[in-house]
């Protein structure tokens, strides 16, 4: 005899089993900004990979928007409890970004324009787990969404998918980012509910 | 573009939680460019993920206030000081 019925299970929840715990869905996009909106023109934009070695390489707009694109559609998790699901994104993965680069490093340190930092173990870029992407839903990211590129990291919690980004630095130990090193957990797994330090 | 910030007031209450003394109305100096002023004067992004208080002169970041259940993070590293007005004789009344 089971012991707990299926009655006891209630009503699934709204999102079912792509809802992280502690999640709740939203139709909208919240925007959560932590500064003032940079505005970064494309003919001044650049993204740096920097490694350990302190080797450096870097691609203008044009360069980066030339590379391979691909359009991944995911659902993504706040850490102040919205999840939004199916999102779609254009972008280029960082397994193409990361082909020409040398390193060993375990750890990336991930910059903005603006200033923002975010931490992130380099493994958890690579194999098709993250993208810098500068179209969403079908238009051109919006400053406010992080335009003209962020990172999306989709399954860590959404800070980690850095607004405005610059570069990554990658590093032999890790360094807390922005949120990192006021409260907020190094690692960020929504399906653990990593939310603050300690988690 | 419009001021997509609050004021330092709305940084009142989620510290009087943590100090005895109003801290809003202490002066800070900016540890990025040197500007002193109140605490209520900084503009203020939030209050979610956390609070960041910018200076009004050079929008870096002053003060942080995480508040999670349990326990908040207060990040005062871009503040070269905060100067607090107290009784002369060391005594609060």
């Amino acid at each position: 005899m089971a012991i707990v019925s299926r009655g006891f299970r209630g009503r699934p929840r709204a999102g079912g089993d792509r809802l992280p715990p502690g999640q709740y869905l939203v139709e909208d996009f919240p925007v959560l900004s932590a500064g003032p909106t940079p505005r970064v023109p494309a003919d001044r934009w650049e993204f740096a990979i920097d490694t350990e070695a302190g080797e450096t390489r870097r691609w203008s707009w044009e360069e980066f928007m030339a590379l391979p694109q691909e359009r991944p559609a995911v659902d993504i998790h706040c850490v102040t409890k919205w999840s939004k699901l199916d999102t779609h994104w254009e972008g280029v993965s960082l397994d193409v970004l990361f082909e020409d680069v040398e390193s060993a490093a375990e750890y990336a340190l991930v910059h903005s324009y603006g200033g923002y930092t975010t931490n992130l173990p380099v493994e958890d870029l690579l194999d098709g787990k993250a993208w810098i992407v500068h179209r969403y839903d079908g238009e051109e990211l919006a400053p406010v969404h992080g335009g003209p590129a962020r990172l999306l990291v989709p399954h860590l919690y959404f800070w980690k998918s850095a607004k405005w980004v610059r570069g990554i630095r990658l590093l032999n130990e890790d360094w807390p980012g922005f949120w990192e090193s006021a409260g907020y957990h190094e690692y960020g797994d929504p399906w653990r509910e990593q939310r603050y330090e300690g988690d | 573009m419009t001021a997509d910030h609050l004021d330092g007031n709305a940084l009142a209450g989620p510290l009087a939680e943590l100090f005895a003394v109003d801290v809003t109305a202490a002066t800070g100096r900016c540890a990025s460019c040197g500007l002193a002023g109140p605490i209520a004067a900084l503009h203020v992004y939030g209050p979610e993920p956390g609070l960041v208080g910018r200076c009004p002169g050079c929008e870096e970041v002053v003060l942080r206030l995480v508040r999670g259940p349990g326990s908040a993070w207060l990040d005062l590293r871009g503040a070269l000081s905060l100067r607090v007005t107290l009784p002369s004789d060391g005594k609060t009344r």
